[in-house]
């Protein structure tokens, strides 16, 4: 009976897990899922070539021709707002998603095993949350040289941090627990124990706290590109076309004021989104650990 | 006698994060790809200069010896000298440094009068409208961009409104303010929604204890307790929360001072960069990672003063 119901109720399950969900998690996801295939399906939306320059027409005022106006070299904004998606959300889930992985893990192991490598961790955590995060990945991309492969090991050098002292401190609570000790006593490896056992257990502060980050991602990348230090023009990420429109502001206010708005309306998604995990999962919700 | 106790074990494990964040500093410069001094002059230099020049910087040395020049150097206020500008790096992160903490002083200020009775008022009617409106508004905030922040109200209050300058530091105190008032606001955007979110919190937890329930039951009215026993509790998480925050604060000063162009640290960071002026970055990495941490050790000795149960600990 219990397998008939399960194998045919799917969709309805699923249906009523969303009627569970915080209205900040429906319309969060709503708003990045609307985001999300606008990035996708861009060429079917807009006619235009990101890239292409119509010298006919510069720096047109929104039309309807051209909802979100023309730039400098008259190529069509929002266009240009639809491709800078895939960028910004690509840059964003990968220098948010792939420190994570190894910071949990990291910050889980330290918390369970404690000893050198725990105090090792600990220092090293100290020197990172020293260095204000923006100006250490300025530093790193001087050596690297500008663009978006030195973003990324920049990111990877120092993002982990964060999410190794959240896991370790939920780690220390954990370890401590009935179900961990009884794991234990079954003689399962520490391993086990570890990322079978106690990590389902640890990873939904880090989860809630990945939303926060994921956003800061996006404001880092598109202020390092502001700065001329990350993708580099004429590709239409949302902080360089903001940098690109800022000597026409007066003249022209679309060219740099509606990228932007992609970028709140991206973020406030997102912010929405961790809200609403952080009811669901009863975890309080944190910028910053 | 505990205070002084106290202070002392904190300055102790205060050692080696400083030695960790010098070489962090130190490092940088010695895994530039290629040669930085051939990067720094852009390859246009003759051979006798970029001798000249590695010589200058001690690079023709061994690596255990140019750290304790470095390190010996940083403490008594020699941080080399910047081949590009060819002038002390503390020279001109010096006269960098106060514009720098003027500005976040400023911003900090101006998020916490922004953000106290917010949260306030939040904690209070909590799961109502306001609540949520706050909520979202913060969210928001969190949001937006600071350069994007700046350059709409350049346009707003530069073009259309023309109160406050829109870049520069001026050169009286009033005239600090009237020319930083809109780099602040744009900071304290930023760090206003972080401040909420946590003050929140603090002062829910403060509406909850027991002292409150007491002052309740004593009949005292609800502005007074809310004056003499609420705020005056959740005031202090704000020392810890600003100190936490730190880090955002100065990430966030990085790119407004470039977009208002303003002679602070963190433009001269970003031209730093441009020009590949290895000593200024080097110099300002340390400078920075001080910063945050002398910051963080006057939170914690305030955070004693204020609340003595600290010390028993």
């Amino acid at each position: 009976m219990i397998a008939l119901t399960r194998g045919w109720s799917l969709p309805a399950a699923f249906g009523a897990e969303i009627r569970r969900w915080p209205s900040s998690l429906k319309v969060g996801s709503a708003i990045i899922g609307a985001i999300l295939l606008a990035g996708i399906f861009a060429p079917l939306i807009t006619p235009y070539d990101p890239y292409y320059q119509d010298f006919m027409k510069t720096l047109q005022p929104p039309s309807s021709a051209h909802p979100f106006g023309t730039d400098m070299v008259g190529r069509d904004v929002f266009s240009r707002v639809l491709y800078g998606i895939r960028i910004d959300m690509q840059i964003g889930f990968f220098t948010t998603y792939v420190p994570m992985t190894y910071g949990v893990m990291l910050g889980a192991l330290s918390g369970y095993f404690g000893g050198v490598l725990d105090a090792t961790l600990m220092r090293l955590l100290d020197i990172a949350v020293a260095f204000p995060f923006l100006v250490l990945i300025i530093v790193i991309i001087s050596i690297l040289g500008p663009g978006v492969p030195s973003i990324y090991i920049a990111v990877f050098l120092v993002a982990w941090s964060m999410y190794a002292r959240l896991a370790r401190a939920e780690m220390l609570i954990e370890r401590g627990k009935d179900y961990v000790l009884a794991a234990r006593t079954l003689g399962y490896g520490p391993m086990r124990v570890v990322f079978r056992h106690a990590l389902p257990n640890i990873i939904n502060s880090s989860i809630v706290f990945s939303m926060s980050d994921f956003v800061l991602n996006i404001l880092l990348v598109s202020g390092l590109s502001f700065l001329g230090l990350g993708v580099a023009p004429p590709a239409p990420e949302w902080g360089a076309m903001v940098a690109e429109g800022r000597d026409f502001i007066f003249d022209a206010w679309w060219i740099s004021t509606l990228p932007g708005l992609a970028i709140v309306f991206t973020g406030t998604g997102l912010s929405l989104i961790g809200d609403g995990l952080s009811q669901r999962f009863g975890q309080p919700q944190r910028s910053l650990p | 006698m505990i205070f002084i106790d106290y202070l002392l074990r904190r300055l102790i494990q205060m050692v080696p994060v400083v030695i960790g964040v010098s070489l962090v500093a130190f490092i940088a410069i010695h895994v530039v790809p290629g040669d930085p001094i051939e990067i720094m002059m852009h390859g246009r230099a003759k051979p006798d200069v970029v001798a000249a020049a590695r010589a200058e910087l001690g690079l023709d040395r061994p690596l255990p010896l140019q750290y304790l020049r470095f390190i010996g150097g940083a403490l008594i206020g020699d941080l080399g000298v910047s081949i590009i500008q060819n002038a002390p790096v503390a020279d001109i992160i010096g006269e960098r440094l106060g514009p720098s903490v003027f500005l976040l002083t400023y911003s900090t200020v101006l998020a916490v009068i922004v953000a106290v009775p917010l949260s306030l008022i939040a904690a209070l009617y909590r799961g109502r409208l306001v609540d949520h409106v706050i909520r979202f508004a913060g969210m928001s905030g969190f949001a937006m961009p600071p350069f994007w922040v700046g350059l709409l109200l350049m346009l707003l209050f530069g073009l259309y409104l023309n109160w406050f300058s829109i870049s520069g530091y001026g050169k009286t105190f009033p005239d600090h303010l009237r020319h930083l008032f809109l780099p602040s606001v744009t900071i304290s955007l930023s760090l206003a929604p972080m401040l909420v979110q946590s003050l929140r919190a603090a002062m829910l937890e403060v509406l909850s204890a027991d002292y409150i329930e007491v002052a309740r039951s004593k009949g005292l009215t609800p502005r007074r307790i809310l004056i003499k026993h609420v705020l005056r509790n959740a005031l202090i998480p704000v020392i810890t929360i600003l100190a936490v925050n730190i880090g955002w604060l100065l990430s966030g000063a990085v790119i407004v001072e470039y977009l208002f162009a303003f002679p602070g640290l963190g433009s001269l960071l970003v031209r730093a960069v441009g020009f590949r002026d290895y000593p200024v970055i080097q110099g300002l990495a340390l400078v920075f990672a001080c910063l945050v941490m002398v910051v963080n050790l006057l939170a914690d000795i305030g955070y004693m003063l204020v609340d003595r149960r600290v010390l028993k600990e």
